[in-house]
């Protein structure tokens, strides 16, 4: 992490001074503090099982279903001093600084949506059966105007600390986290309405089904990782018989995704083309290594095997069920826009989409990367080239995007081919 | 004829047998005696059994399919749960019979199950027969002392009772679906009942809370309570679903990309679909558990990856014809292969070590079982081959069963014949 500015300084110390004087100040006189413990309790649970976010360091959790229940239950103040475990998460990642603004940030958040609560005139303390449906409305401004104090703090504290030098991009907190955070402190008025009949046992019990669904998340997040390394490996293992095109899918992949991104693909269709590139030349593998590692021109007979290679990729690749778009993509990948490409001779808009990216992607790292029959070329002089095919074999706007995308955050080109055959014959094993 | 009814995990299944028939017969009296016996008493409190039943349609309508073949209605089952055990709505006692709550159950299921036949998904009459049951055990030992007034007061004096309910009702759905699998994979029931309650304990213990959480909700909330509390369960059932959906897409990617080798020319067509399926069936009458099972899969899958790094590939694929060296070499680059994968140590492991005799000459350690597993899978698949064939199958076994003093596994060869043999052969 680089230094924090001065000025980043000072506002994280104007919040967590803020939040001092509120504990200070506030009045703690007819404060049940078994409760406050119970749900101190609940926050640090959830503090505790926080999930990272990005890169930044931003991680979530449901503290807002405590806060919110703590608002309901013991009002503002005692609200702020439940927000307090904050501090007290068993986990790893945030320094001394960023759990002391934390903090800082629930306590205030909390406050302020106590006194919205109290604002809209409903009292503080246990709810009975009469007290809804009345209770939901002033309660649900308070879940505003707790998420949105904390939105803007968070996003102020952010904007005070990014890295001047990093690109520009999304840093992950978009709309869909407080959502999500509004979402879970729904779960806050759960705990309040139960208080009156189950007492200190309600968080626990609203606590399992949270806890199994962060526990499934962890797990699809940790499948998602595996998932990835092993078509990753399994690709590596494809490219070994060809040793001129090592590290290809993963480049071609990058590629891909680099234009998609660029053209505002959605985040799932961006996943898909990532795998579509890693996969797009598995069919490779039914064309002979003799003809593939050639130096010399190929005849018509192996010309053809090379070009079937896309419909045996999609043989071996068909059975991945959630495919469907990545696959048009692997098979037509070969297709020009002029209609002149392989297998199908598809022009212009009857293309996939995806196809004509990755085509795109797959012509800028053959020509940077070394080849049997040829040396690597640069690459301003690829993206010249990229320029002059654009209309016949590749779309445009796909170049554009393209060539955008490399200017910006630039392209790391492949090491030369080594020179001895890493390929064995069993008698050489 | 040799049979290979040795199905893997998402293949048709067969059709009910005798243990299945009975369940379902079973659940189908217990049903109609259900309905008849509210039917005669009339329903108590309508509202309240309208209320639970949409619940319960709505879970059924939203059930999962997770790993392994399996199914879960986890908003369904909380639904139905918190109906037997509801002891106040407002603050009047709520007071439906046992009959009532397992007929109210059994019709939203079914109702719930109508979309799911409507657009061609067939109706599993033994999972639903499982859920239901566990709900009947429930009501049955619940129902008659809340309704005499026996149980009531205080939350501390309600909950553990209520506690216990949902454990036993964990407990018996996992036995009756263990029962189930034992007779369908011929596995063993021990392994079976492991395997099962340790799936389904997340589901169970998220299902059970909400249950309690909507049974007392009731108390303050009234009827509102069913819809706002089966809300943190379904926040619980997306996340399941997308774990359950990245499972089944893994497993589909490596089967596919298992085929590598086959398409390059280096093995015979469909040798790792046929040596996975016949390990994992091994695998299963040795009394594996689960996660080994599918790590077995995964080896069996890829155990033939290393052949990619040959120039040329081997005779008709089949290393059993190949000197030992050679097949550890093979061996050792498909193990380098799937490390890099990292996650999939324990896989990469077992590839390494498959061409290894059960006995090593040397001092070193015996391969791991799944190993041994795999290399006579192996084995016996490049001397039979696609065919499907008695003579050669026997033939096959015999061979392997030479070669059990030094380099297969006996037990792995018995449980093999088993499978590939006649039942009296």
């Amino acid at each position: 992490m680089h230094k924090l500015s001065r000025i980043a300084w000072l506002y994280i110390g104007a919040v967590v001074a803020a939040a001092v004087i509120v504990l200070a100040a506030g009045p703690d006189t007819g404060l049940d503090w078994a409760q406050i413990g119970v749900l101190s309790l609940l926050l640090v649970a959830c503090e505790s099982s926080a999930t990272l976010v990005n890169g930044r360091g931003l991680a979530w959790s449901a503290n807002t279903m405590a806060s919110l229940a703590a608002v309901v239950l013991c009002g503002p103040v005692g609200a702020a001093i439940v927000s307090c475990g904050t501090l007290l998460g068993v986990r790893r990642g945030p320094t001394l600084p960023q759990r002391l603004f934390n903090s800082g940030m629930y306590v205030l958040s909390a406050y302020l949506a106590g006194r919205t609560y109290l604002a809209f005139g409903e009292h503080v303390g246990t709810p009975g059966p009469t007290s809804f449906p009345g209770l939901i409305g002033p309660f649900a401004a308070a879940a505003v105007v707790h998420v949105a104090v904390n939105f803007m703090l968070l996003h102020a504290v952010f904007w005070l600390t990014r890295d001047p030098s990093a690109a520009v991009g999304r840093d992950g907190l978009d709309f869909k986290l407080w959502v999500t955070d509004l979402g879970y402190g729904a779960f806050g008025i759960l705990i309040a309405a139960l208080w009156s009949v189950l007492g200190p046992f309600t968080p626990v019990l609203v606590l399992i089904p949270v806890l199994v669904a962060r526990w499934a998340v962890a797990q699809f997040a940790a499948q998602q990782r595996a998932y990835e390394a092993t078509v990753s490996a399994l690709c590596q293992a494809v490219e070994t018989k060809d040793f001129y095109t090592r590290g290809h899918s993963e480049r071609v992949s990058r590629g891909a995704v680099m234009i998609a991104t660029e053209i505002g693909m959605r985040p799932e269709r961006v996943g898909a083309i990532r795998y579509a590139g890693m996969l797009h030349d598995v069919g490779k593998l039914g064309v002979p290594t003799s003809v593939l590692q050639k130096r010399s021109s190929l005849t018509d007979d192996e010309y053809a095997a090379v070009q079937l290679h896309p419909m045996r990729g999609l043989d071996i690749v068909r059975e991945i069920g959630f495919l469907d778009e990545a696959l048009a993509g692997i098979m037509h990948h070969h297709e020009r826009i002029d209609g002149r490409g392989y297998p199908m001779g598809l022009a212009g808009d009857e293309i996939p989409e995806f196809a004509r990216v990755l085509a795109v992607a797959d012509a800028f790292d053959a020509m940077t990367s070394d080849r049997s029959y040829r040396g690597a070329r640069p690459v301003p002089e690829a993206i010249t080239e990229l320029r002059k095919w654009a209309g016949k074999q590749f779309d445009p706007s796909f170049v554009d995007a393209f060539v955008t995308a490399i200017e910006r955050d630039g392209w790391t080109a492949p090491e030369p081919a080594p020179a001895e055959d890493p390929l064995r014959t069993i008698e050489s094993l | 004829m040799a049979s290979r009814w040795y199905e893997p995990r998402g293949f048709p299944r067969p059709a009910l047998d005798s243990g299945q028939w009975l369940l379902v017969a079973f659940t189908a009296l217990l049903v109609i005696w259900s309905v008849a016996q509210t039917a005669v008493s009339g329903v108590r409190d309508v509202h309240a059994a309208l209320a639970f039943g949409a619940l319960i349609a709505f879970g059924e309508l939203l059930r999962l399919n997770l790993p392994g073949d399996r199914e879960a209605a986890p908003i369904a089952t909380a639904g139905a749960m918190a109906y037997a055990l509801l002891l106040r709505i407002g603050n009047a006692p709520a007071r439906p019979t046992a009959a009532q709550v397992i007929a109210v159950t059994a019709i939203a299921m079914m109702i719930g199950a109508l979309p799911h036949l409507a657009v061609g998904r067939p109706a599993r009459s033994t999972a639903m027969s499982a859920r239901l049951l566990a709900v009947a055990c429930m009501a049955a030992a619940f129902r008659p002392l809340a309704n005499a007034g026996l149980i009531g007061g205080r939350w501390w004096s309600e909950l553990p009772v209520m506690l216990g309910l949902v454990v036993v009702a964990w407990l018996l759905e996992s036995a009756v679906t263990a029962l189930i699998r034992t007779d369908q994979l011929r596995t063993r029931f021990v392994v079976a009942l492991g395997d099962e309650l340790r799936v389904q304990f997340a589901i169970a213990a998220a299902a059970g809370a909400s249950a309690l959480l909507i049974a007392f909700a009731a108390e303050v909330m009234g009827l509102a309570a069913v819809a706002v509390f089966a809300a943190p369960l379904l926040v619980t059932q997306v996340a399941l679903r997308r774990y359950a959906g990245i499972r089944a897409t893994y497993l589909q990617t490596v089967r596919a990309l298992a085929r590598v080798p086959e398409i390059g020319g280096y093995v015979e067509a469909g040798h790792s679909a046929r040596v996975s399926r016949l390990s994992v069936a091994i695998g299963r009458e040795l009394g594996m558990p689960e996660a080994a099972l599918l790590e077995l899969e995964y080896a069996a899958l890829m155990h033939d990856i290393g052949q990619l790094s040959l120039r040329d590939p081997v005779p008709g694929g089949a290393t059993v014809l190949v000197a030992r060296e050679e097949q550890r070499r093979i061996a050792e680059y498909g193990a380098e292969v799937i490390q890099q994968a990292r996650v999939l140590g324990t896989v990469a492991d077992i590839v390494r070590r498959q061409s290894d005799p059960c006995r090593p000459v040397d001092r070193s350690p015996p391969p791991p079982l799944s190993s041994r597993i795999i290399r006579a899978a192996n084995a016996y698949d490049d001397l039979v081959g696609s065919l499907e064939d008695a003579a050669r199958a026997t033939e096959a076994v015999e061979r392997l069963r030479l070669d059990t003093a030094s380099e297969y596994d006996p037990q792995v060869v018995d449980a093999l014949s088993r499978l590939v043999l006649p039942a009296n052969g």
